[in-house]
């Protein structure tokens, strides 16, 4: 897989757990995702579901992710026509519930980037970096173990699943 | 061969040949588990993958939980799915009533020493007391593991925890859990395994185990496993006629990080609004005033957490203090059997306090009580985020069962140490 998607940073902090990127309260309700995204962060930010735009790139601190293991969480993200979450690092429920579905979780210093940055995140196969335009600087990020780029192509576990009736036994390459 | 850690030696077994923090594997599983909040999204995936079976239905277990009872339409038709396709499938349903998904397989002896257990919810984790490898996942790699028996996993790195000692009275192993969160912090255990070693733990009873695995999941933990010894076997007999594989460690396996623990040094904890990495000392909280008192959940609901909540609050004069609702949420039915039949409950109920159903409760504001505007709230949870309960002007702090117990004989957060010294010197 190589892309590279541009987009706007909706910059967020450290430790925003699943709960904070939709409520349990709300999951409980329904799990349209088209409604539910209406709600995306309101804890954090009342107003943020209504300023996001398509296109748009989360950039977060720490341990994006933490807490619950909801996949809705993922897919909510999704929902809101964000395709890329860049993190300093990743709780590990919501890394393998966004490789799931096909939504890119790429791990890389964060800390210079502010909101509304306009920024470029490219991947090349595992590896992955992110230019951030405004400080003509591109950020590293971690690579993709072997079995989640697999499942990334595949447009996530499920059309992974059908394509290839099961798991690959073939586990390649450092994680 | 080199040195293996547990989760090496568990996953190793599992797949047939050695295998080392960092490898990454195709895993059987020997259990799955849905509950009522992530089975419907897991029914959505099994159905995209095209399953037309679960690898072995036996193995396959939903509990109700979350949204028991179910008070909304939409629960309702949550329950009736997972209903229906348990009843489809062959596998394994505990209905409202029955308890917290891990909480019932552990009872019922659906997990063993040796096991890999898979479940969606990330305090899955807990089972790892009873000396297994057992994660929290989402509900497509649930689905996934229902149809092929497998998972994917990276092999974690280790973390020995080395416990010491034995705990004083007024302290509890959720105070040692909450004081191992704040030391290791909200990802210091991320991607890997907390194994427990040392003297110390057989003082520790198998609910006290399940409380220190259960609370792993806040320090990022993937897993997190005590050794099998007498305690594990003297819960697993009544329950299976099976004891499972026991797991030790070698003596040279390679840990990522030690951290020791006298538990005869800790003292009461607190976890402030809004993390549950945010603990001090009860010290520095004493006076905060609560409003409400909720004894439950995975982490504070089991038998030992009412005994001790009760046996502080007749120490402390069998009143709850005026204004205080105290409520509380049995983790399982067995759990509510037992204190139904000593009398635990019928004690509890002449001072006041709510017993709700069994399951969840009031934890994430799915189907029990549901705080006021700007209520203080003292809790046995796991987790105090902004609005978890369900009401975001809530201000939730996390104890143990003796603690909570004493801010609802007191109405503010108190050290529960000087009731228990107080009365037991008189
Ligand atoms: S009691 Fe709370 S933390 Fe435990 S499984 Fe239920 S909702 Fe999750």
């Amino acid at each position: 897989m190589s892309f590279e998607l541009r987009g706007r940073a909706r910059r967020l902090g450290d430790d925003i757990n699943t709960d904070y990127i939709i409520a349990s309260t709300r999951k409980r309700d329904t799990l349209d995702t088209a409604v539910l995204q209406r709600y995306l962060l309101e804890t954090v930010d009342p107003a943020f579901a209504t300023s996001v735009r398509a296109g748009d790139i989360i950039v977060a601190g720490r341990n994006f992710g933490c807490g619950s293991a909801m996949e809705i969480a993922a897919t909510v993200i999704l929902a809101a026509g964000i395709n890329v979450v860049v993190a300093q690092s990743f709780a590990r429920t919501f890394y393998r519930n966004a490789i799931n579905n096909g939504l890119i979780p790429v791990v890389c210093d964060t800390g210079a980037i502010k909101e509304g940055d306009a920024i470029a995140v490219r991947l090349i196969g595992g590896a992955s970096n992110v230019h951030v335009e405004a400080l003509e600087l591109t950020f590293v990020g971690a690579p993709l173990p072997a079995i989640m780029l697999e499942i990334l192509n595949a447009g996530g576990l499920a059309p992974y699943m059908r394509a290839n009736a099961g798991f690959l036994d073939s586990v390649s390459g450092p994680p | 061969m080199s040195p293996q850690t547990i989760s090496e030696k568990i996953l190793s077994a599992h797949i047939g040949h050695d295998v080392y923090a960092g490898d990454v594997i195709i895993c059987p599983v020997d259990r799955v588990i849905g509950t009522d909040a992530s089975s419907p999204m897991t029914i959505d995936y099994f159905e995209q993958m095209g399953g037309a079976t679960l690898f072995d239905p036996a193995k396959v277990m939903f509990a109700f939980d979350h949204y028991a009872p179910a008070v909304t339409e939409s629960t309702r038709g949550f329950h009736a799915r997972v209903r229906e396709f348990a009843g489809r499938f062959g596998a394994e349903l505990h209905d409202e009533g029955s308890g917290i998904s891990f909480q019932r397989a552990a009872e019922l002896g659906r997990v063993l020493p040796g096991d890999v257990v898979i479940g969606a919810d990330s305090h899955t984790v807990t089972c790892g007391a009873l000396n297994l490898f057992a994660i929290g996942v989402g509900s497509s790699d649930l689905a996934a593991a229902m149809i092929t028996g497998k998972i994917w996993l990276r092999v974690p790195e280790s973390i020995k925890v080395v416990i010491t000692g034995r705990l004083i009275a007024g302290v509890s192993a959720k105070d040692v859990a909450l004081q191992l969160v704040r030391e290791i912090g909200a990802e210091g255990a991320d991607y890997q395994t907390l194994e427990f070693h040392g003297e110390g733990i057989a003082s520790l009873s198998m609910d006290d185990r399940l409380v220190l695995c259960n609370l792993a999941v806040e320090a990022g933990a993937k897993a997190a496993i005590f050794p099998c010894d007498a305690i594990t076997r003297e819960y697993l007999e009544p329950r299976s006629s099976k004891l499972g594989a026991s797991v030790g460690a070698d003596a040279d396996a390679r840990y990522s990080g030690i951290v020791a623990v006298d538990l005869s040094a800790m003292t009461p904890r607190v976890a402030l609004p809004h993390a549950p990495t945010n603990v001090v000392p009860i010290e520095q909280a004493i006076g905060t005033p609560v409003q409400m008192v909720f004894i439950g959940t995975c982490t504070g609901g089991r038998v030992n957490d009412f005994h001790d909540a009760l046996r502080v609050l007749e120490l402390a004069g069998r009143s709850i203090f005026p204004g205080v609702q105290l409520v509380l949420t049995p983790a399982s039915r067995e759990v509510a059997d037992i204190l139904d039949s000593d009398g635990t409950f019928a004690r509890f109920r002449a001072m006041g306090a709510t017993i709700t159903a069994t399951g969840c409760g009031a934890c994430c504001g799915t189907s029990g009580v549901i705080p006021g505007d700007n209520v203080n709230v003292l809790s046995t949870a796991n987790r105090n985020f902004k609005a978890r309960m369900g009401n975001a002007s809530a201000n939730i702090y996390l104890a143990s069962p003796i603690a909570c117990a004493a801010a609802a004989a007191a109405g503010y957060i108190v050290d529960p140490r000087s009731i228990m010294t107080a009365r037991t010197a008189n």
